[in-house]
């Protein structure tokens, strides 16, 4: 049969089912018309003409039931019997067909695990309903210097919620929400949770249905209303069992009693966060100004609105804003219109998802490219069974097997070990990403939601499907194209043909090529991590620092003095303990993900451009902390509780900003700054060397270190305030041992036995976790590359070992001839050269194309760096001596007598 | 004379539906009629054995469908002889020669 029009047909019948069907009805009632036409001409009655008509027809489903027969029929029972005949092969060749399977497996399995991470990941909606709809609230602020060091632009303030909330004209519902922790008292031992500050609208807008209970009302979120808070499911389960009867139960919640009114469901997170406790924000109205600017808002557009209407929106409600709301008296509240805010929002998922996509894209494509090199060395097998073949091929074509059914019978073997691999392949991956959820970077948004899909499974179906016929096509194209060969008989004295070793030698050349891609890549990675790992991150001997949090609600202490003792007391306990060297605490670490503060800050006797002085970060650090943290003093000194209770004007600066400001570390020493007009100037006592604070491969922002206890700049009456909630850092050599923490803990209660300890862990840990993305593609790319290699090693083994086997007579008499050994060995390891010296050059400028989408991830290296781009030549070109060297040497050792008997 | 309608022997459906076609396209009651009428009355080719084939040999590339309007105005799907179907033709002409012949010779032997 020839195969176009059986194929044609095939799918017609597949894919146009319905229509054939309908076409098939047409025909068979026109003719049962027809003949009635004919019987009444005949002389009969309409009656009797259409009775005999039906009999002779024999009924109309009968008949298509016959036609139907015909259609799938034949097809059907052809393919049956050659997967009988594939699997009889298979069995024959139980060694091909386990090492083939397995390739597969591990290939198909590396791709279905990471496209299941890539489609949860990237391509699947948030879990709410109609997420499509859900923004993120971001505002651009290209007027306020310094703002580009936030990570993703300007955050909502209160005021600006309840504008845009009251005004706007696109959306259905919009909140504002800010993560945060509290102690929760007066069960068992008290502890830190996680909390999540959310007002009216974040609910309505994320619209996920509560477990138990109800949403939060317009009556919880009055200051003066009722105290509520609803669960997570996760906190229900781990606080309470998972106990129905919870609603309506008091818990202390920074010793404020609150009632739990809901639980959420499983699996619920707000935007991307995992909280404990959801409380009310219940703000107050009569009590917000302009600022501050420090939190998310996320709102659920109206339908049919788009981003960019929203925006048009919102940007029209910013002059509301600033008339409707000031920052107290004597202000101008349109001292903001310098800022030029204007709205920048993005959808919801873009915001979750945030910067891992190219991670993840880079390692699809590594996977898919170890897929490519696992296909090449199958086909390349496959090539060298099928020309061993050739006879039983011959013999099927001489008695009558056409050209399409023998291409078919190849193709349908192919595509069964395809899928075979494919099925192997869903264990490795459902493996894989067990390993993947393990050991995976913590900021890899949504890891907590893979699992195996049907879109997963789908992929992976294709991948069998599209591997089976990939390496399959290759040999059925050579065979469609050596059918003039006169194939039996003739391979007893064939030696190999230039034509067939050629496409081998392609595939050889395109292994080697992608291999260099992967190594490329993977060196690139293994340059940046050691690149990263000699940058000097402002803290040192990070694994002998403990860290933990410790914060101190004021409805426990309100007396912000109180507050400094205390936490002055539990530092002196600490450090009592044996084998303590340092102890200092701040309100927020390097590389904790949190900033404590930004703010303008004015340099004396200097002038700024449009009057307004830059923003800087901001921290807050007790004596001694820079000593426990390894963060050197450059000039000048460090704070004294003398200092600190004394609340001398005194404030401490990173050295960046002490070389922009007044030339050096040691002239800054003795200059003064300030925030605003009403604070007084603050001296500068010592400069520290520079903390990057946002991670290694973030350039470290000047910092401003003001005493943990000092004059509110904030409040129009003289105050003094000091940051609650702070993070204590312990130096000393038995971190990380169970009994030091709990030594630790101890302190900490004999100075208020209702104080949690929470997010204890080493510097370590932190530093860690802020090279986890470039750790993890490390991983990746190193696993890819070195299967790379590996495969290709074998895949140059292969085809020369392959080529020694038949071309063994040959060299018989070239030994006969007085061929030297080495000279035999040379020629085959050249032809491996050979193959591999093109197949470098195509991968060069693969690579090279390649790194430049690679950019993001690097480091302190060049995407060409030569250092990379000489190196992995080498590798290659030695790993393809070393293939070929062991085969030559085998030619090279043949007897020649035996070897011109070969056969 | 009328002669009692055979069976149709396996094979030959084809090579008499190709055969029928060869004066032009015709739709299914026609090429019905036609065989009937070369065949002398010998072979009458029921609806439930001469549809199947018409779609195995549309299939096969040998014969090609379309929708046209039949004498009496009525829409019904015709058939005609694709370059195929001519060789094909052409084929089992031959191989039928050769068959009938050996039987033939058969037959005679003592």
């Amino acid at each position: 049969m020839p195969l176009v029009p059986m194929v044609r047909g095939f799918f017609r019948n597949l894919f146009f089912a319905r229509r054939v069907e309908s076409d098939l009805d047409r025909e068979i009632h026109s003719h049962l018309e027809m003949l009635i036409d004919e019987n009444l001409q005949a002389g009969m009655s309409l009656e009797q003409a259409q009775r005999t008509a039906r009999i002779e027809l024999g009924g109309v489903d009968q008949v298509k039931e016959q036609v139907h027969e015909v259609q799938m029929g034949n097809w059907l029972h052809s393919v049956f019997s050659d997967c009988r005949f594939a699997l009889r092969q298979f069995r024959k060749n139980p060694g091909f067909t386990v090492i083939a399977m397995l390739t597969l497996a591990l290939g198909i399995g590396a791709n279905s695990a990471v496209f299941n991470v890539v489609n949860r990941v990237l391509l699947n909606p948030l879990p709410y309903p109609q997420s499509d709809r859900l923004i993120a609230l971001w505002l651009d602020a290209p007027g306020a210097g310094g703002l580009a060091n936030f990570s993703s632009g300007l955050e909502l303030s209160p005021s600006m919620y309840m504008t845009f909330s009251d005004h706007n004209q696109t959306l259905q519902s919009v909140g504002i929400w800010t993560s945060g922790n509290a102690n929760v008292t007066g069960v068992a031992q008290p502890e830190e949770i996680r909390t999540a500050l959310v007002s009216d609208g974040i609910l309505q807008t994320l619209e996920v249905p509560p477990l138990l209970g109800r949403w939060f009302s317009q009556a919880d979120q009055d200051p003066r209303g009722s105290k509520t808070i609803m669960l997570s499911y996760g906190y229900w389960e781990r606080r309470f069992g998972g106990d129905p009867a919870v609603i309506g139960r008091i818990l202390q919640v920074d010793a404020q009693p609150r009632e739990i009114v809901g639980v959420m469901p499983r699996g619920f997170r707000m935007v991307d966060r995992d909280f404990d406790l959801l409380i009310p924000m219940a703000l107050d109205r009569a009590q917000q100004k302009l600022a501050p600017f420090g939190y998310e808002g996320i709102a659920r557009l109206r339908p049919g609105a788009s981003l960019a209407q929203a925006d048009a929106d919102i940007a029209r409600l910013i002059s509301v804003w600033m008339d409707s709301w000031s920052n107290g008296p004597g202000t101008n509240p349109h001292y903001y219109e310098r800022w030029r805010i204007r709205p920048n929002f993005r959808s919801l998922k873009q915001q979750v998802i945030g910067n891992i996509s190219s991670v993840l894209w880079v390692i699809m494509s590594t996977v898919g490219i170890v897929l490519l090199i696992a296909c090449t060395n199958i086909a390349n097998l496959l090539l060298v069974r099928t020309e061993s073949r050739q006879q039983e091929l011959s013999i099927r074509g001489a008695l009558g097997a056409s050209r399409g059914r023998i291409a078919r019978q190849l193709l349908l073997e192919s595509g069964l070990l395809g899928f075979a691999g494919g099925a192997l392949g869903v264990a490795v991956a459902y493996a894989g990403l067990r390993g993947l959820a393990a050991a995976g970077p913590a900021d890899l948004p949504r890891l907590s939601e893979i699992a195996l899909d049907a879109r997963s499974l789908g992929f992976t179906f294709a991948l069998s499907a599209f591997s089976g016929l990939f390496f399959g096509s290759i040999p059925v194209w050579k065979y469609a194209r050596a059918t003039g060969v006169k194939g039996m008989g003739t391979n007893r004295t064939a030696t190999t043909s230039r034509a067939r070793q050629s496409s081998r030698n392609i595939l050889v050349i395109a292994q080697v090529a992608m291999a260099l891609v992967l190594l490329v890549s993977a060196v690139l990675m293994i340059r940046t991590f050691a690149a990263l790992s000699t940058v000097e991150p402002g803290f040192s001997a990070a694994a002998n620092v403990q860290t933990m949090h410790i914060s101190i609600p004021d409805t426990l202490i309100s007396n912000p003095v109180l507050v400094t003792h205390t936490q002055n007391n539990i530092a002196g306990q600490i450090a009592a303990i044996p084998g303590v060297s340092a102890v200092g605490f701040a309100s927020a670490l390097p590389m904790e993900g949190a900033d404590p503060n930004w703010d303008e800050l004015a340099v004396e006797g200097k002038n700024y451009d449009g009057g307004e002085p830059p923003l800087l970060m901001f921290n807050y650090v007790s004596p001694d902390y820079f000593k426990t943290m390894g963060t050197r003093l450059i000039a000048g000194r460090d704070f004294t509780w003398t200092d600190i209770y004394g609340l001398r004007p005194m404030v401490i600066v990173s050295e960046n900003f002490a070389r922009d400001s007044w030339g050096s570390a040691a002239a800054a020493v003795g200059k003064r700054v300030r925030q605003f007009s009403n604070m007084p100037w603050h001296e500068v006592i010592g400069v520290v060397e520079d903390v990057r604070v946002h991670g290694v491969d973030q350039s470290a922002p000047p910092i401003i270190y003001w005493p943990a206890m000092l004059n509110d700049p904030y409040t129009a009456k003289p105050a003094i305030a000091g940051p609650n909630a702070v993070t204590f850092a312990i130096r000393s050599q038995l971190v990380g041992e169970q009994e030091f923490i709990t030594q630790v803990q101890n302190a900490v209660w004999s100075v208020n036995p209702e104080l949690p300890l929470a997010f204890v862990r080493t510097m370590q840990d932190i530093y860690s976790r802020s090279l986890a993305r470039t750790s993890f593609t490390l991983v990746m790319l190193g696993i890819a590359g070195s299967l790379g290699l590996a495969l290709s090693i074998i895949g140059i083994y292969g085809v020369i070992s392959y080529a020694v086997s038949q071309r063994t007579r040959e060299i018989g008499i070239r030994l006969a001839l007085g061929a030297q050994k080495h000279e035999l060995r040379w020629m085959f390891v050249r032809s491996a050269l050979a193959l591999a010296g093109v197949g470098i050059a195509v991968g060069l400028i693969a690579a090279a194309a390649v790194a430049q989408f690679m950019k993001a991830l690097l480091f302190g290296v060049s995407p060409l760096d030569p250092w990379t781009f000489i190196l992995v030549p080498i590798v290659l070109t030695a790993a393809a001596a070393l293939a070929s060297h062991v085969p030559a040497r085998r030619a090279s050792r043949l007897d020649p007598i035996v070897a011109l008997r070969y056969e | 004379m009328n002669p009692e309608p055979t069976t149709l022997l396996q094979g030959t459906l084809d090579l008499l539906i190709l055969k029928s076609l060869v004066a032009g396209e015709k739709h299914g009651l026609g090429i019905s009629h036609r065989i009937r009428q070369i065949s002398g009355g010998t072979f009458v080719v029921k609806p439930g054995s001469l549809f199947p084939a018409l779609h195995r040999m549309e299939e096969e590339g040998w014969i090609s469908a379309f929708w046209g309007d039949s004498e009496n105005n009525r829409r019904a799907k015709y058939y005609r002889l694709t370059r195929a179907g001519h060789k094909q033709l052409d084929q089992e002409t031959k191989r039928w020669g050769r068959i009938s012949w050996a039987i033939a010779r058969a037959l005679e032997a003592s």
